[in-house]
């Protein structure tokens, strides 16, 4: 097993970002309802979020310049790892409330973990991101838990 | 007329019905449209195949979680919500693999009113593509 985390990279863990506040329109949940292939008519009308439209809501949006070449953002609140090619992951999330058109939510994301594997072909480095989404009142609406692979 | 389901009448082992996805390259264009998502493994097939070694375009991952909850909705069909869901990406799809949805009742909570289901994603060779597992509370629990 190589040692590609090491105490340096560990003292990321429980870095926070700025919180991120984004309106929720009607058309944007359209939008995503029908980019995956949603049947259900409140959905596709725009009436109620469906449950991973977060994820589009809160991708971030940068600049070109902040693109890798492959087109993957760099994520500030991440530190230079030593694999670069992201792979999906894995998601967890538990919820709350419904998202509408019209709310105004906060999301606040932590890095609560990273660690390393030995895959089939080489080693791996697994890290888990915590995103908090709140209301304008500061009730919780999800929590989702990411884990990335680089490879 | 269909039958509205029922909490009480819900057993482990119950399963959920089928469904097939398939993603073409239009409907992956609209989907990393709405996220702002520009990597190229899923739009640059001379990308995604010289520098990353992928046979094809790859199905972006959370696309095929979002299949997996409208699953969960459609079954549950307004009877019950979605409490918690959670997938992972075990290997990759690609735009025209024909994918299969297969689900069911791994246990059901009667105090909590809630049920939790077993959840699979899987290719036409049988692979594993991506396995899932949803708690869903019922209204009428």
């Amino acid at each position: 097993m190589s040692n590609l985390i090491t105490p340096e990279l560990l003292q990321n863990i429980g870095k926070t970002e700025a919180p991120r506040t984004e309106l929720v329109t009607r058309r944007d949940i359209r939008k995503y309802s029908v980019a995956t292939g949603q049947h259900r008519g409140e959905f596709l009308r725009g009436d109620v979020a469906p449950p991973m439209f977060h994820i589009a809501l809160f991708w971030e949006v940068v600049e070109m310049s902040e693109l890798t070449p492959d087109g993957v953002f760099i994520d500030k609140l991440l530190p230079e790892f030593p694999l670069k090619r992201a792979m999906a992951g894995g998601w967890k999330i538990d919820y709350f409330k419904p998202i509408h058109p019209g709310d105004v939510l906060t999301a606040t994301r932590t890095l609560t973990d990273m660690y390393e594997k030995q895959g089939s072909k080489g080693p791996l480095i697994f890290y888990e991101l915590v995103m908090k989404v709140e209301d304008e009142d500061g009730a919780p609406v999800l929590n989702e838990r990411i884990t990335r692979i680089l490879r | 007329m269909t039958e509205v389901l029922k909490f009480a009448s819900v057993d482990v082992g119950d399963e959920l019905p089928a469904r097939e996805f398939s993603c073409d390259i239009i409907q992956s264009f609209l989907y990393n449209a709405a996220l702002w998502n520009a990597h190229r493994i899923h739009f640059d097939y001379p990308y995604a195949a010289e520098v990353e070694g992928y046979p094809g375009l790859v199905v972006p991952g959370p696309l095929m979680g979002d299949w997996l909850t409208q699953c969960v909705l459609d079954w549950l069909d307004g009877a019950g919500t979605l409490a918690s869901f959670e997938y992972s990406n075990r290997r990759a799809a690609y735009t025209g693999d024909v994918l299969h949805f297969s689900g069911k009742v791994a246990a059901v909570d009667v105090p909590a009113g809630t049920v939790t289901l077993e959840l699979l994603i899987s290719n036409d060779a049988g692979d594993v593509v991506t396995p899932g597992k949803a708690t869903a509370r019922f209204a009428n629990g």
